[in-house]
């Protein structure tokens, strides 16, 4: 197999690093009010893009690996830790609402010259080191309810991928349905203008 | 800078794009996105300046001081993410230097709301090992069921949230 390359160089990781940065600062994800928006239910763009975005990139996973490009499971699967998964994820919801943006998200927004970003970022900072400091006490709850290495939603509900792909795909476009209609309601979705300041709806 | 800034792209658009450039690092790289990570050296480095002593002895960040910290395929991806926001903002005419907030909440009360949101997601993106980046689009484009319980807990607890929030985003 010659894919994936496995090239793990500063050029590349510079090339897509600014690919992802264009492209989440274009949907508007560099927006703390937008991405908020998705929780206010005033803009799914949120939801809208990351499940798009999935249902994208697994399907050229799946299709990469049908035609023997890549080989079975030859990228890298996330493991399941119940608990600590739930947790962070819980935690990175929270946050997310409270202080409007999420890690990656961030950067853009500091990268747009938003300054409450920058301090979002001093906070993760923060953040790290009080996970640092109770890491210890806290080592059972975070290697708890380990899954099987790698698992899959094919593999816990056993069923064939393209199944599962058709499932999300549908997912998502009822996604977009219903977002649509429901941020409408609420005036949204929130546009580049609004976000400037330079006119509101 | 105050001319009317371009439009976004539709979701659609972006999110194809999205999915498309997520693909294409799988491809070359072997795995996916992420971002907290390079936080999460960002925090090890930083402890081993302002406590070199105490950041070295402690269980997690040992790991990442016993080299340089911030050399790692992660550091260039989220430079990476800097200069194409940075490019994207100016060439879409969004690039607005300030705080961004919901009308009549005060600066202080924001940056109060930054920090602790920040926090928060310091510690949840450790517990988690990862984020909305790594886990949820990079662990969901694998079909991994991490990636679900992570995306099923991150938009339950967010939805939750902002029930208390509300009024700082109005």
């Amino acid at each position: 197999m010659t894919w994936p390359l496995y090239d793990r160089g500063m050029i590349a990781a510079l090339s897509l690093g600014f690919l992802f940065g264009l492209v989440l600062e274009g949907g508007g994800l560099g927006s703390a009010r937008k991405l908020t928006g998705q929780f206010t239910l005033r803009d799914f763009t949120v939801v809208k893009v990351m499940f798009t975005a999935v249902v994208v990139a697994a399907t050229g996973l799946w299709l990469s690996e049908a035609l023997g490009l890549i080989g079975h499971r030859g990228v890298f699967i996330p493991t399941l830790y119940l608990w600590s998964i739930a947790a962070g994820g819980g935690l990175i919801g929270a946050g997310f609402s409270l202080g409007g943006y999420c890690p990656g998200t961030s950067a853009v927004g500091l990268a747009s010259g938003r300054f409450d970003a920058l301090v979002f970022i001093v906070g993760m900072v923060a953040g790290v080191g009080v996970f640092a400091a109770a890491f210890e006490p806290i080592l059972p709850f975070y290697r708890a309810a380990r899954g099987p290495k790698g698992q899959t939603l094919e593999q816990l509900l056993g069923l064939p991928t393209p199944l599962i792909l058709i499932a999300l795909a549908l997912m998502a476009a009822a996604m977009f349905w219903l977002g649509g209609r429901i941020e409408r309601r609420f005036g949204g979705p929130i546009t580049a203008a609004e976000v400037a300041g330079a006119k509101r709806q | 800078m105050n001319a009317e800034p371009r439009g976004y792209w539709p979701p659609l658009v972006a999110g194809v794009a999205l999915g498309l450039v997520l693909y294409a690092t799988f491809m070359v790289t072997g795995h996916g996105l992420g971002a907290s990570g390079f936080f999460a050296r960002l925090a090890a480095a930083t402890a081993g300046v302002v406590a070199p002593e105490a950041a070295a002895d402690n269980a997690y960040l040992g790991l990442y001081l016993k080299g340089n910290p911030l050399a790692g395929w992660i550091t260039w991806e989220v430079l990476g993410v800097i200069a194409g926001g940075l490019i994207g903002s100016l060439v879409g005419r969004r690039f607005r230097p300030g705080i961004e907030k919901g009308r009549g909440v005060s600066s202080p009360r924001r940056l109060t709301g930054a920090f602790a949101g920040g926090a928060l997601v310091g510690v949840g993106s450790r517990l988690a090992r990862g984020c909305t980046s790594g886990l949820g689009l990079s662990g969901g484009a694998t079909l991994a069921v991490a990636g679900f319980v992570f995306l099923i807990a991150f938009f339950v607890v967010g939805f939750a949230t902002m029930r208390l929030v509300r009024r700082d985003w109005s």
